[in-house]
């Protein structure tokens, strides 16, 4: 297992490695007025100013120098500062913020973070519940249900999905507006005097509060945001669960165990469940994946000010920094995800442990 | 010839051919359903004027219009009045250029790297896989996003880049899938044979071993398309790609965020582009499924 790990965490240097160059290249695809541009907080005016930010910076120098400086910064050679270079956490200005990248990414990322929470546990939990229900009824009526939900959720573009929930929920019924809270919610939360942010996520900072007004409010603008984002990773979680079970519930160890006796419900719940819940651990790189793209179709749509939907605003202003910045973070989170599901997997596995 | 009959009968598969096909008489016949005027680019939406909002469609009103007047919009018009009815049938073409070249481009792309990976093993294995594993590691939309962001000033806006930028992300997962299936099969007798009997390279991998290996990531690639092609959509929707007025459902389906809070007022503004756009994916979807059902025995999930 230990070797197993490590072999992971000797590989993730080279990716991360990878990941920089490739993101850098993509910042080359820019002439050098167009990066000197980038890197100021204000917007040099005259051919001369731009003139002196390229060469302050080194912008047209060989590549891979710039690489270096661009990785561990750049040394003023007046005043000895070292400013900016990714490696030291510096990503640059966000001009769509008004703040730094790093700053930007701390202070959105509970928005997206009280999504994916809301969404991560129902999701496998109810695809799971679904995945094995279709699986035990074999081609009865919830099986091809789920088949016919899947294919259809598959081929439902997110970003009409939560306009057409919009639609019927917001603007006809009015029941589940969007934006993260209420006016008077907001004004609540925004006051320091009579509630404390502790961890920035709405939900839970209402719990801690003991604002159960509050909380119920959180929970009304999360509803609709919640399902757009998630009923895309549903389906998929439900057909893995389905078709591992129907594999497991035909292996020869299940005929044992229904031979010797045992009833339906303790072969299903103890001895095939388990084992057949392996694949869906290897589907957590794809509901990273999943999350990271629904979020920022979702967060765009409902308003919701994080990391989504900074990512969009940045995209359309041409705030290049903010842009490959957020693309780093998501890409870390991605690293990192597989690498721990990964982990899980042989965790849960020997047989991968020994492999 | 069994395979296509086995097609034709599935009601699923049959379903979505269906579809499939009404959308590419559609996309044909354009010029017929949805005729240009001298406009310089087909692709262009045409316009009933500039008010911002939008109006319904013209069946609906009290309006003294009958089909074929200018003013006649069969589905509506949405904010800035481009004619929905218009840029939705345009836009089949776009959506199945999209689609169908993303998908090409990125089957070949894949094949090329996965080939030469597989093939010559070792350290240009090694390298060649690092690689798609540092593609890997971008989530796929985001990093399609900020390339066509990146690309946009140099290319312009238009269908082109954000092409470019699917496909740029988009090959690795059939470099993978193709180089796993070379592997197993490229030490086999016949390969054997042919390279002892002195064939080239070149010859071995084409006509031994790629028609031996190819099949699996071409059923892959089939289920694809439908993804390529709302990915193409997202891509417009959130801004970056084809031009403001351009006939894209991405595009069209843009202009309903404006009115939120009276969605149910202008419902035709998100109706008809995303029931279009749903039922285009879904056909491809379900094709998908049933090629992959009934042609790969491998992929067959145990019933």
């Amino acid at each position: 297992m230990t070797a197993y790990i490590l072999r992971r965490l000797l590989i993730l240097p080279v990716i991360m490695f990878g990941v920089t160059i490739l993101i850098f290249a993509m910042l080359m695809l820019l002439d050098p007025i167009e990066r000197a541009t980038l890197y100021v907080s204000d917007v040099p005016r005259t051919a001369t100013a731009v003139q002196k930010i390229i060469e302050k910076y080194g912008l047209n120098e060989p590549i891979p120098k710039q690489y270096i400086r661009w990785l561990v910064g750049n040394k003023d050679e007046v005043t000895g500062e070292i400013e900016g270079g990714i490696l030291r956490g510096e990503l640059g200005w966000s001009h769509t913020a008004q703040m730094p990248v790093t700053e930007a990414i701390m202070t959105k990322l509970p928005v997206t973070l009280e999504l994916a929470l809301w969404s991560i546990g129902p999701i496998m939990a109810s695809g799971i519940y679904v995945g094995i229900q279709a699986a035990v009824n074999h081609n009865k009526f919830i099986d091809q249900f789920s088949r016919v939900f899947a294919v259809v959720a598959w081929s439902f573009p997110t970003f009409v999905f939560a306009l057409l929930m919009l639609m019927i929920f917001y603007s006809g019924l009015d029941w589940l507006p969007p934006e993260s809270l209420s006016q008077w919610a907001k004004n609540i939360v925004w006051d320091p005097t009579v509630f404390t942010q502790y961890t920035k996520i709405n939900t839970v900072d209402a719990i801690l509060n003991w604002r159960w007004d509050v909380f119920l409010d959180a929970v009304k603008h999360l509803i609709l945001p919640v399902f757009g984002l998630s009923y895309l990773i549903f389906a998929q979680v439900m057909r893995v669960m389905r078709s591992s079970m129907l594999e497991t519930l035909r292996e020869d160890y299940i005929k044992t165990a229904r031979s010797k006796g045992l009833s339906e419900r303790v072969v299903r719940n103890l001895h095939a469940r388990k084992n057949a819940m392996l694949p869906v651990v290897t589907i957590g790189g794809l509901l990273f994946i999943g999350l990271l793209t629904g979020v920022v179709i979702t967060e765009t749509i409902y308003n919701l000010h994080g990391l989504g939907r900074l990512f969009v605003n940045s995209a359309a202003a041409f705030d290049v920094v903010t842009l490959l910045g957020l693309v780093l973070f998501s890409s870390f989170v991605m690293v990192g995800g597989n690498l721990l599901v990964d982990v899980l997997y042989g965790f849960f596995d020997p047989r991968v442990r020994l492999s | 010839m069994k395979n296509v009959r086995k097609l034709l009968t599935t009601p699923i598969s049959l379903i979505g051919i269906i579809l499939i096909l009404v959308y590419l008489v559609i996309a044909i016949l354009a010029p017929v359903l949805a005729p240009y005027e001298d406009y310089d680019d087909r692709f262009d939406i045409p316009r009933d004027g500039f008010r911002a909002e939008p109006q319904p469609p013209s069946w609906m009103t009290d309006e003294d219009l009958s089909p074929g007047d200018e003013d006649w919009h069969w589905l509506g018009t949405t904010e800035g009045q481009y004619d929905i009815y218009y840029g939705l049938v345009w836009g089949t073409r776009t959506a199945f250029k999209a689609g169908l070249i993303v998908t090409f481009s990125t089957v070949v792309i894949g094949l090329l790297i996965g080939t030469i990976a597989s093939y010559y093993g070792g350290a240009v294995d090694e390298v060649l896989m690092r690689i798609v594993e540092v593609f890997m590691a971008f989530p796929y939309l985001l990093a399609a996003l900020t390339i066509a962001t990146v690309l946009q000033p140099k290319l312009g806006k238009g269908i082109v880049t954000p092409m470019i930028a699917l496909i740029a992300f988009g090959w690795t997962s059939y470099a993978r899938l193709i180089r796993g299936d070379i592997l197993s099969v490229k030490e086999r007798e016949y390969v054997l044979a042919a390279r002892v009997s002195g064939a080239t390279d070149m010859r071995i991998v084409t006509r031994h071993i790629l028609p031996n290996a190819i099949f699996p990531t071409l059923v892959i690639a089939s289920m694809d398309i439908g993804t390529y092609v709302l990915a193409f959509a997202t891509l417009s929707f959130l801004g970056v790609g084809v031009q403001v007025g351009y006939a894209d459902w991405g595009q069209i389906i843009n202009f309903a965020r404006n009115w939120i809070p009276v969605l149910d007022k202008y419902w035709f503004i998100i109706v008809f582009p995303g029931v279009t756009i749903s039922l285009y994916v879904l056909g491809w979807n379900l094709l998908g499924d049933a090629v992959r059902d009934i042609m790969d025995p491998r992929l067959r999930k145990p019933r």
